[in-house]
C-alpha cells in the first residue's frame, strides 16, 4: 500500500476532529497492512508510550473464518490516532476493543472502517472513552456489508464518559448496507459519572477518587475484557486512571 | 450520641426541614415515622451529606463511642464477639462530638455513621466484593487502622451474609444490578453488617420487603445494632417492622418538624388512626 502523501484536512471526513497541528509532523504514515489467512487468529494489542503522540494506520484482511482481535489502550501523552480497516470474507471475525483515556489538551481518536465482503462474517466493536482536563476523545466508524454477504452479524457499542464540562466527545457509528439478510447493531452515548451512585460509594466511605476510579475502571473494562492479554491491559488501565484523577 | 438542633435544610431552594430538634442517646433505637413529604428521606440524606441538600440553620453534633476494636470494628474476632455483657463503653469527654454537618460524605462514614438507603443505588461492573472490600479499607485507613486482607475481608462479608441470609454468590455480582427489591435491602443490612458502624441511619429499609424478608431484616438490625454503643434512626411508613425491631422512641415527623414524641405504643396508635388524629 503507497503512502499517502498529501497531509489530510478537515475536508476528509475521517480527519472531521482530528488534532492537525499534532499530525503534521508524523505525517505521512505507513500503512501497516496485516493479512490472515483462512482459518488463522492473530490478536494485537496497542498501548502508545512515550510522548510524542502516535499515528498508526492498519489494513487488516481475513481470509475464511479468519479472525483478529484488535486491542487499543489509548493513554499515553500526546495526540493518538488509531485508524484500522478491516475486510471480512466468509466467516470471519473481527473484534475491536478500544479504551480511550484522554487527560488535559489532548486528542485521542479511534477511526474504523469494517467491510463484510463475505457471507456469514461478525465484527464487535466496543470504545470506552474517558475525558477529563478539557480532553477530546472520538470514534468515527463505518460498517459496510457488501451486496450479498448476507448473514452478517455486526455491532458497535461507543460510550465516552465526561469528567468536566471542558473535555468533549464526538461519536460517529455509522453503517452501510448493501444485503438484506443482515443484522447490525450499534449504539452510542456520551455522559457522566452517575452522580446518585457517587453520593452512595462516598457514603460507604469511599473518597470521591475511589469511588471515581472504581466507576471508571468496570467502564473501561468492558473494552478490554477477553483480551489475550486482559490482565495485562487492565492493569495498565488502571494505572492510567489513578494518574488522571 | 446524635444530636440535632434546630436542623433547617432546604431541597432546590424550598424549605423542606424546618427547625427540627431530635437527641438519640447511645444504645438507644429511635424510629421517625411521618406522612409522604414531611422531610424523612430528607432528613437522612442531610444526615449522610447529599450534594444538593442545603443545610440553612440548626446543627448536628455526633459522638461516636469507642466500639471494640476501635471505631468500626476491629479484627473480624471483636467484631463478631457479642460485646453485651462487657461493652466498651467510656462515656466521652465534653466537647469531643464532632460537628457532622462540617464533614464529606465518606468522612462521615469514616467516622462511623451509615446511611441505609430506601433506593439503593445500582453500580454496573463494580463488584459488591471490591466496593465493600475498598470502602471497608478507606475507612480503616482514615482512622489510622490497618485494611483487612482479600481473605479477612471475606470471612467477614461471609458471616455477614449467613447472618443476613443473602447468598454469597449475589456479593459476586455488580452492587445492586439485577437485585430484586428485598435482596437489595437485605444488602444494605450485609452492608451496615461490614461496616459496623456506630450509628445507623435506616431510611424505609423496610419498604418493598415481604414478610419473611422483613422478619430477616428486622433481626439483622438488631444483630448488628442493638448495642449500648450504638444507635439507630429507623424512617419507617409501617408499624410492621416496628414488631422487630423494638424502637425505645417513636417521633412524628410533620412538616419538618418532630411534632409528636412516645414510646413503642406510638406507633401503635398511628397504625390504628392515622397521622392527623394522632400528631
Amino acid at each position: 500500500m503507497a503512502v499517502a502523501a498529501l497531509q489530510p484536512t478537515r475536508k476528509d471526513e475521517a480527519f472531521r476532529y482530528a488534532d492537525l497541528a499534532a499530525l503534521a509532523p508524523l505525517w505521512p504514515v505507513a500503512v501497516e497492512t496485516i493479512a490472515v489467512p483462512a482459518g488463522e487468529h492473530r490478536a494485537l494489542s496497542i498501548v502508545p508510550t512515550g510522548s510524542v503522540g502516535t499515528v498508526r494506520e492498519l489494513a487488516i484482511s481475513l481470509g475464511e473464518g479468519a479472525s483478529f482481535d484488535l486491542r487499543v489502550l489509548s493513554a499515553g501523552a500526546g495526540y493518538c490516532r488509531i485508524s484500522v480497516r478491516a475486510e471480512l470474507a466468509d466467516r470471519a471475525n473481527f473484534t475491536l476493543g478500544a479504551a480511550q483515556l484522554g487527560s488535559g489538551a489532548q486528542t485521542l481518536e479511534v477511526v474504523s472502517e469494517v467491510t463484510h465482503l463475505g457471507r456469514d462474517a461478525t465484527s464487535r466493536q466496543i470504545v470506552r472513552s474517558v475525558a477529563g482536563g478539557g480532553a477530546n476523545v472520538n470514534y468515527l466508524g463505518k460498517v459496510k456489508v457488501a451486496r450479498g454477504a448476507d448473514g452478517t452479524d455486526g455491532s458497535q457499542s461507543v460510550r465516552a464518559m465526561l469528567l468536566d464540562r471542558q473535555s468533549s466527545a464526538n461519536a460517529k457509528p455509522e453503517l452501510e448496507i448493501f444485503a438484506d439478510d443482515v443484522k447490525c447493531a450499534h449504539g452510542c452515548a456520551v455522559g457522566e459519572l452517575d452522580a446518585a451512585a457517587l453520593f452512595y460509594m462516598a457514603s460507604r466511605g469511599l473518597p470521591s477518587e475511589t469511588a471515581k476510579r472504581l466507576m471508571l475502571q468496570a467502564f473501561v473494562a468492558e473494552a478490554l475484557v477477553g483480551a489475550a492479554d486482559e490482565d495485562e491491559l487492565l492493569a495498565a488501565a488502571l494505572a492510567a486512571l489513578e494518574a488522571m484523577l | 450520641m446524635l444530636q440535632i438542633n434546630n436542623l433547617s435544610a432546604t431541597v432546590a431552594d424550598k424549605p423542606i426541614l424546618k427547625g427540627l430538634s431530635l437527641t438519640v442517646g447511645a444504645g438507644e433505637i429511635h424510629a421517625i415515622m411521618g406522612p409522604n413529604g414531611a422531610g424523612k428521606s430528607t432528613l437522612a440524606y442531610v444526615l449522610g451529606g447529599r450534594p444538593g441538600y442545603e443545610v440553612t440553620g440548626g446543627s448536628v453534633t455526633f459522638t461516636p463511642l469507642p466500639l471494640a476494636g476501635g471505631v468500626g470494628g476491629g479484627p473480624v474476632s471483636a467484631i463478631t464477639a457479642p460485646d453485651l455483657t462487657h461493652p466498651p463503653l467510656t462515656p466521652p469527654a465534653s466537647g469531643r462530638g464532632i460537628d457532622l454537618l462540617a464533614l464529606a460524605p465518606h468522612e462521615r462514614a469514616a467516622a462511623g455513621l451509615f446511611l441505609g438507603f430506601q433506593y439503593p443505588v445500582e453500580i454496573p461492573g463494580v463488584s459488591f466484593v471490591q466496593f465493600l472490600r475498598e470502602s471497608l479499607n478507606a475507612q480503616r485507613r482514615a482512622r489510622g487502622e490497618a485494611p483487612l486482607s482479600g481473605g479477612e475481608f471475606l470471612k467477614l462479608a461471609r458471616e455477614k451474609a449467613a447472618l443476613l441470609r443473602l447468598d454469597m454468590d449475589m456479593l459476586k455480582r455488580p452492587v445492586n444490578v439485577g437485585f430484586s427489591g428485598g435482596e437489595k435491602k437485605r444488602a444494605e443490612m450485609v452492608q451496615m453488617g461490614i461496616l459496623d458502624p456506630s450509628f445507623a441511619v435506616l431510611d424505609e429499609t423496610d419498604s418493598g420487603l415481604d414478610i419473611d424478608a422483613l422478619r430477616v431484616v428486622g433481626e439483622g438490625i438488631n444483630a448488628v445494632m442493638r448495642r449500648p454503643n450504638k444507635g439507630v434512626l429507623l424512617i419507617t411508613h409501617y408499624q410492621r417492622l416496628l414488631d422487630y425491631v423494638k424502637p425505645d422512641f417513636v417521633h412524628v415527623l410533620a412538616d419538618g418538624r418532630i411534632v409528636k414524641t412516645g414510646g413503642a405504643e406510638l406507633a401503635l396508635q398511628l397504625e390504628e388512626h392515622g397521622y392527623e388524629a394522632v400528631a
